[in-house]
């Protein structure tokens, strides 16, 4: 049939699978990341031929990661392609970690012939509906006709607006079937309106509200970050005076050597940055959520604050707490106009009480302690790298070590899981970041039970030749859900220790540098070790297995009343 | 309390189960859901009851109005809007009973639609607590079978204030 189709088309007509490669490039595709498949065969024969860089993950998993921390790190879209069925459920994960940290991906998944969907046919899913609470959107294509203009719209839909993963479902007749070429129409998405400038005034009610604040504070995320207004922020943060707080997804939104930075806040944030949102008189929200790790107990939270929110979803405003002045907008021109309206104010008393908390309450463990602390590793790690590095980590407690004690000083830098919560994202996104800045120094901060998760991934390194580096935090446990036995269900330590491999010969076995530290004094020669190793190299790090990340704010405690507190307190 | 919801959507596959999907998956009750196809043939208009608190209503509304296949959302609350449900109705209807049950249905405004020796199918049209009462109404005659629309509305041309602003009669 298809024999037939191509002698009696035009001569203007390409296969559906030349199509999607042609769209990619038009697109500015550079590289993608993909891994094969029966019904996806057709795209990769095409691929061969293209300059598009293909990268072959182990995992469609993994893959997905990969394409997801290459938009990260890049603020490109990251492009993933898995074939039907287990290719497809593989991605889930993926997929779903990138909605909740609002990435735009453009994942592109192969489908059985259109005549068996339904049949139960072999490696047959039905991705679409699979997937379609955790994509933006999704779309299975029936007419190869609509190739073109979905993956224009797919692009689209993905990096406008509140980013997110788009999935196209691509039958394998529709990659073989001849299509006319046509040229590119405008994208028409009738009720896809994105609200990229704020409201003028609810932006002016916003500015008196901040000029006549004493005790304002700035609770930035992730949206500053995907909006690229870090610089708007910063000289507003300035202009006006005000302290800058950031979520796990913010951390480099602001620099963290600025005096003005309260670091991080919510469960396991900064006590300083804790206690100054509950004494605060406004709370200005950028592109941050209220997510229940970051407020506490929700009626406690600031509660003597007004609240400005501006975010670019309006379905995030208002879900989780009332707002004082809601702006509905890309924080890059939000602020931006916010920037023109403010007025400086000394507020003397607000930062002599934050120097006051910052002193009293600085994040910090015990140094003198014999065994290696994992907090010594990152900030030996922070202070060889100069605090430069692209960073990645799995999920736990060496992620919110990282975040409190790696100081990220720009946007882009810090790449981690914190909607979903992924374990096992950090070695993909290290990949997916060097991928993407392939002159950068990328490191993944791990921990053990993270890393067992995704760590085939080593040979994707090898395969490539990407110096990335793995600094491991070995306490032997899946630390996060131990220190919570140990808090909350009296040290039994049900099925949370691990029996790990020797990591550092396993990483010599898969063609990679293995390095390991049992004792303190060999930290900073390890570290320095890794660094200068030009291979894919790990570095295992044999940690204080019972250290806990303080301070804590338990579930359904308010925010300012956190555990630990003692252990931080400075005389 | 009860907010109609009515949503332009594309016409497209996948758009329903979307938007089913996102009450399930965010715990949002849809007390009843009528879809059909509008004038342009590409869009669809669904009518969503939903049943809750001011708050939750305006997520929901949100929610709805980010998926990329739905075109516009809006909330009749506090409009002055005309409801209707349509429903069938197989009542348990013995000869000598049909006088008295064909009373009941002009009353209703309704209409047979079928009729047989031992049942009688009605049609009946109107606001939701019509339709209630004719079924109460039928309930001592034996209902064999019945099957509803759910809420289909529409705003009026000319809003007035009044506090019960769900229209009950035509």
């Amino acid at each position: 049939m298809t024999t037939k189709t191509e002698q009696t088309a035009p001569a203007q007509t390409k296969p559906g699978s030349q199509i999607i490669v042609d769209t990619l490039l038009e697109q500015g595709v550079e590289v993608l990341f993909g891994y094969l498949g029966g019904v996806v065969l057709p795209l990769f024969d095409k691929l061969y031929d293209s300059p598009i860089r293909v990268i072959i993950p182990r995992h469609e998993q993994g893959g997905c990661h990969m394409a997801d921390a290459y938009a990260r790190s890049t603020g490109k879209v990251g492009v993933m392609i898995a074939t039907s069925g287990p290719g497809a459920t593989n991605l889930t994960t993926g997929l779903a970690t990138a909605m909740m940290d609002s990435v735009p991906i453009v994942a592109l998944t192969g489908q059985v012939r259109t005549d068996l969907i339904g049949n139960d046919a072999f490696q047959e899913a039905d991705t679409t509906g699979i997937t379609r609470p955790i994509t933006k959107h999704n779309v299975i294509i029936k007419n190869p006709n609509d190739l073109a203009h979905t993956i224009r719209e797919a692009f689209y839909i993905a990096s406008t607006g509140r980013p997110g993963p788009v999935l196209i479902d691509i039958p394998v007749d529709m990659q073989v079937a001849q299509v006319p070429v046509t040229p590119p129409q405008p994208i028409e998405l009738p009720g896809y309106r994105v609200r990229e400038h704020g409201h003028a005034r609810q932006i002016s009610s916003a500015a008196e509200a901040i000029n006549a604040s004493q005790r304002p504070v700035l609770y930035v995320g992730g949206g500053v970050i995907s909006g690229n207004a870090s610089e708007p922020l910063r000289k507003l943060a300035k202009k006006a005076n005000i302290p800058v707080t950031m979520t796990l997804m913010g951390l480099g939104a602001f620099d963290q050597n600025d005096p003005l930075s309260l670091d991080m806040l919510g469960m396991h944030g900064a006590a300083y940055a804790n206690f100054a949102v509950q004494e605060s008189d406004l709370l200005i929200c950028v592109g941050a959520r209220f997510d229940d790790r970051v407020t506490g107990k929700l009626k406690t939270f600031a509660s003597h604050a007004r609240i400005i929110h501006i975010d670019l979803d309006p379905s995030s405003i208002a879900k989780n707490v009332p707002v004082d002045i809601p702006v509905v907008g890309n924080a890059r021109y939000v602020l931006a106009d916010l920037l023109e309206q403010v007025e400086y104010r000394e507020r003397k008393e607000w930062f002599e009480r934050i120097a006051e908390l910052k002193k009293r309450y600085p994040l910090r463990y015990d140094r003198n302690s014999k065994m290696i602390k994992p907090q010594y590793v990152i900030e030996e790690l922070w202070h060889q790298t100069q605090g430069q590095a692209i960073i990645t980590t799995g999920v736990g407690q060496h992620q919110m070590w990282t975040a409190q004690f790696y100081k990220f000083s720009r946007p882009r830098q810090f790449i981690t899981s914190g909607g979903l919560g992924t374990m096992g994202f950090g070695l993909p996104a290290a990949i997916g970041a060097q991928i993407g800045n392939p002159g950068a120094l990328v490191v993944d901060i791990d921990g053990d039970s993270s890393f067992n998760m995704t760590l085939t991934e080593l040979s994707t390194a090898v395969m490539y030749e990407l110096p990335i580096k793995i600094c491991l935090i070995n306490n032997g446990y899946m630390g996060m859900v131990r220190q919570w036995q140990e808090l909350f269900y009296g040290r039994r330590y049900s099925c949370s220790s691990l029996k790990n491999p020797d990591f550092a010969r396993l990483a010599e076995a898969f063609g990679a540098v293995g390095l390991s530290a049992r004792k303190k004094e060999e930290v900073p020669a390890v570290i320095k070790a890794m660094l200068e190793e030009k291979k894919p190299c790990l570095a295992d790090f044999y940690v204080d297995p019972e250290e806990n990340v303080w301070p804590m704010v338990p579930t359904g405690k308010s925010l300012h009343e956190m555990d630990g507190l003692n252990l931080l307190e400075m005389a | 309390m009860k907010h109609i919801l009515s949503a332009l959507v594309h016409n497209k596959p996948g758009v329903l189960a979307h938007v089913a999907g996102m009450f399930a998956a965010r715990a949002f009750n849809i007390d009843s859901l009528a879809v059909g196809r509008t004038d342009d043939p590409s869009l669809s208009r669904m009518t969503i009851v939903v049943v809750g608190d001011d708050r939750v209503v305006e997520q929901v509304r949100k929610q709805l109005a980010k998926i990329v296949t739905v075109v516009k959302v809006q909330d009749f609350a506090g409009m002055d809007v005309v409801a209707r449900d349509l429903m069938l109705i197989s009542i348990a209807c013995p000869p000598e009973k049909r006088p008295e049950i064909l009373a009941l249905v002009e009353m209703f405004q309704g209409k047979v639609v079928d009729i047989g020796i031992k049942f009688v199918m009605v049609e009946v049209a109107g606001p939701e607590n019509k339709i209630e009462a004719f079924i109460e109404a039928c309930r001592p005659y034996g209902i064999k079978n019945l099957v509803r629309t759910g809420t289909v509305a529409m705003p009026r041309q000319t809003q007035t204030k009044t506090e019960h602003n769900t229209d009950n009669s035509i």
